[in-house]
Order: C-alpha cells, then sequence, then structure tokens
C-alpha cells in the first residue's frame, strides 16, 4: 500500500471519527469552538503518533520476543497513560507557549479511545513501521479535519431555535450523521 | 438507597447510554445489529462487574493518588480475559467486533463506575452496581442495533421480517445511520422518558 493511498484512505474514505467511531467522545464534547477543537487536533496529532510509535516498538521489541503478547492490552493502555503524563511534563519544562496552548487537551487525551484504537490497529495490520507511522499521523489529521468541520457547524447551530428534546447531544449526533455521509461521498477514491 | 434501587437505577433511569451518554464510541461502532449489539453488551457487563467487584475488595488496599492507574490496570486484566475468551469461543463474534473489545478498556462507564461507585461502596452494593449499568448498556445496545437492523436490513437478530428481498433504508446499517439513529432515540428519551420538554 503506498504513502498516498494510507493518507488519502485514512484521512477522507476511512475517517477515524466519522467511518470508524474512535473518539467519539472528545468529538462530541470539545467541538463547540473551532478554536479549542484546533488545540485539541494539534495534541491529539502529537500524541496519536508519539504513541504509535512506542507501543509499536514495544509490541515487536518486547512483547513478541518474550511472547506475551496477551499483556497487549494492559501493557498499551499503562504506555499510552505514562506517555501523555510524561508528555505534559516535559512540554512544561521546555516550551510554556505549548504547553498553554495544548496542556488543557493532554489528560483528556487518556481515555481517547482513537489513540489507543490506532495503536492495536496498525499491529493488527501488520503494518510496517514507517506504514505505521504514515498511518498515526494521517488518522490524527483526519481526527482533527472532523473536529474542526463539526465544530464549525455546531457554531452556527448554537444560534439556531432547535425543538427542545432534540437540544444538546441528539442534534450534534445528527449533524455528525449527515457530516459522516458528506464523507461517504470520498467512498471510492483509493483502492 | 436499597440494593434493588442500586441494581435497577442503570436500567432506564441513569442508563448508561440514553441518559448518562457514556460509552459513545462502541455504540456507535457496533450496533450495526441486534446481535453485535447484546454481544458487546454482554462483554461489557462482565467487565464492569469483576471490575466493581473487585475494586471494592481492593479499595482500602490501593493508595488514593494512583487509584486511577490501577482501576486501569484492573479493567485491562479483565478485558483481557474477555478478548481472547470470545476469539477462543466466538470467532466470528470476535472478529466482527473486531478492535472495540480491547478498547472496552477505555469505555468511560467502566473507570466512572469503578471511580464513582465501587471505591466508596461494599462488595454486593458494587457487584449489583456493576450488574445493571452492564444490563442497562446492553439493554441499549440491544434497542439501538435492532432499530439499525430492522430499517437497514429488514432483519431482526438475522430473521427475516419482511419476506425475501424488502426495501430497506440502507444508510441505517451505514455509519452515517449510527449517529442519525442514536440522535433520533436520545431525543425520544428526552421527550417521552425525561420529560425535559
Amino acid at each position: 500500500m503506498s504513502y498516498f493511498n494510507i493518507i488519502i484512505g485514512s484521512i477522507f474514505v476511512n475517517n477515524i471519527v466519522l467511518a470508524m467511531f474512535l473518539g467519539i467522545c472528545p468529538f462530541l464534547g470539545v467541538s463547540s469552538k473551532v478554536s479549542t477543537s484546533v488545540g485539541m487536533g494539534a495534541a491529539v496529532v502529537f500524541v496519536m503518533t508519539l504513541a504509535t510509535l512506542v507501543t509499536y516498538l514495544i509490541q515487536t521489541l518486547v512483547l513478541l520476543p518474550l511472547q506475551i503478547g496477551f499483556m497487549q492490552t494492559v501493557v498499551f493502555i499503562l504506555v499510552i497513560a505514562s506517555l501523555v503524563q510524561m508528555v505534559e511534563i516535559i512540554l512544561k519544562k521546555i516550551s510554556q507557549p505549548l504547553y498553554q496552548a495544548l496542556g488543557i487537551f493532554l489528560p483528556l487525551i487518556t481515555t481517547n479511545c482513537a489513540v489507543l484504537g490506532v495503536a492495536l490497529l496498525v499491529i493488527k495490520k501488520n503494518m510496517s513501521l514507517a506504514d505505521a507511522m504514515v498511518y498515526a499521523v494521517a488518522n490524527a489529521i483526519g481526527f482533527t479535519l472532523a473536529l474542526v468541520v463539526f465544530a464549525g457547524i455546531r457554531e452556527k447551530l448554537a444560534l439556531v431555535d432547535i425543538p427542545k428534546p432534540m437540544r444538546g447531544a441528539p442534534i450534534a449526533l445528527i449533524t455528525a450523521g449527515l457530516l459522516s455521509l458528506a464523507f461517504m461521498g470520498f467512498a471510492g477514491l483509493v483502492k | 438507597m436499597n440494593n434493588l434501587q442500586v441494581f435497577t437505577r442503570g436500567l432506564i433511569k441513569e442508563n448508561p447510554i440514553f441518559v448518562l451518554l457514556l460509552g459513545m464510541c462502541p455504540t456507535l461502532a457496533v450496533s450495526s445489529s441486534a446481535f453485535n449489539g447484546l454481544g458487546m453488551g454482554l462483554a461489557a457487563t462482565f467487565v464492569l462487574i469483576c471490575s466493581n467487584v473487585v475494586i471494592a475488595l481492593l479499595k482500602n488496599l490501593i493508595p488514593d493518588k494512583v487509584r486511577i492507574p490501577a482501576f486501569i490496570v484492573v479493567i485491562a486484566a479483565f478485558v483481557t480475559i474477555v478478548d481472547l475468551s470470545m476469539q477462543a469461543f466466538t470467532p466470528a463474534l470476535s472478529e466482527s467486533l473486531g478492535v472495540f473489545i480491547p478498547l472496552i478498556v477505555v469505555n468511560c462507564i467502566i473507570l466512572a463506575r469503578a471511580e464513582a461507585f465501587a471505591s466508596k461502596n461494599g462488595v454486593l452494593g458494587s457487584l449489583l452496581d456493576g450488574l445493571g449499568m452492564g444490563l442497562g448498556f446492553a439493554i441499549a445496545l440491544t434497542i439501538l442495533g435492532g432499530i439499525r437492523e430492522i430499517l437497514g436490513d429488514g432483519k431482526f437478530f438475522g430473521i427475516p421480517l419482511f419476506g425475501e428481498n424488502p426495501t430497506t433504508v440502507l444508510l441505517f446499517i451505514l455509519p452515517p445511520g449510527a449517529f442519525i439513529a442514536l440522535g433520533l432515540v436520545i431525543a425520544f428519551v428526552n421527550k417521552f422518558v425525561k420529560k425535559t420538554a
């Protein structure tokens, strides 16, 4: 599979949020303003890339040689949780502006199933390290794209008179459905 | 609050999906048929009951500062048990649920019950809470899966309802249908169960 196919495939065709349903909680939770969703997206790009790299190396260099593949879930979630903590501490020390931009989003990412999901998927799909990294970055960009577009729609939606039982989650979900429908138009773009 | 209330609360009044809006990812992803929904619901119920009981037993041993990582390890251990058992005994279901079985570990319902209930209550209460919340999750997933399967495929639990080759709304078993169906069901719950309007 060429890198181009992986990139287009995971940003548009199989968008991680709209087609694969990973990372729905931050998608619905942090998407009421475009500016915050850009921040969240940037933090996800950062953590997802790093987490996929580290978990991939742990899987191939530690878990497989020791034949303890069954520990995968336990090890991965602990690695991601501690990685997020570490990134937060390092950012605080070395780059104050970046920390202020991304800081509040970092703790939320531990429970973002998209990060663990991508880490597990690259191993399930038997990707090479280079493919896995491209896949992780592309999915993180796909997540950011969906989040920002959705936030843009929700900013407009806040001004509309919506029937009471539909307010909040229901209308957000239906909006996401329509967005997902629009993204289905990309199907067949790559093999 | 007596034990019966602890058990029934999760079923309707505080249903994790329709009322508390927790655990959206697996809800949307695996509810393409009633059977998948039920399978996922029961897997999560098992993890929820076991993790609630173990955490209720260990709550005095775990230092307060590291309780969240400790809870996650307990949950991840039971998720691994479920994952491997399903691969062995129900390979077809395991295949169709795919990566969402290991992802039970980051399902907010389970950590939320561990933190909000099991870490403060006794073993029996935690068991009933896990059972009630888990069944509430399973029921909600089965309802949503049933709606999508009937509308999108004309079947219920794989049994054809409208004869051969019915005209169906294919959209409902595709990803957009998941969002739209769940949105409409929550609006229905808001209107008729919570009576906010």
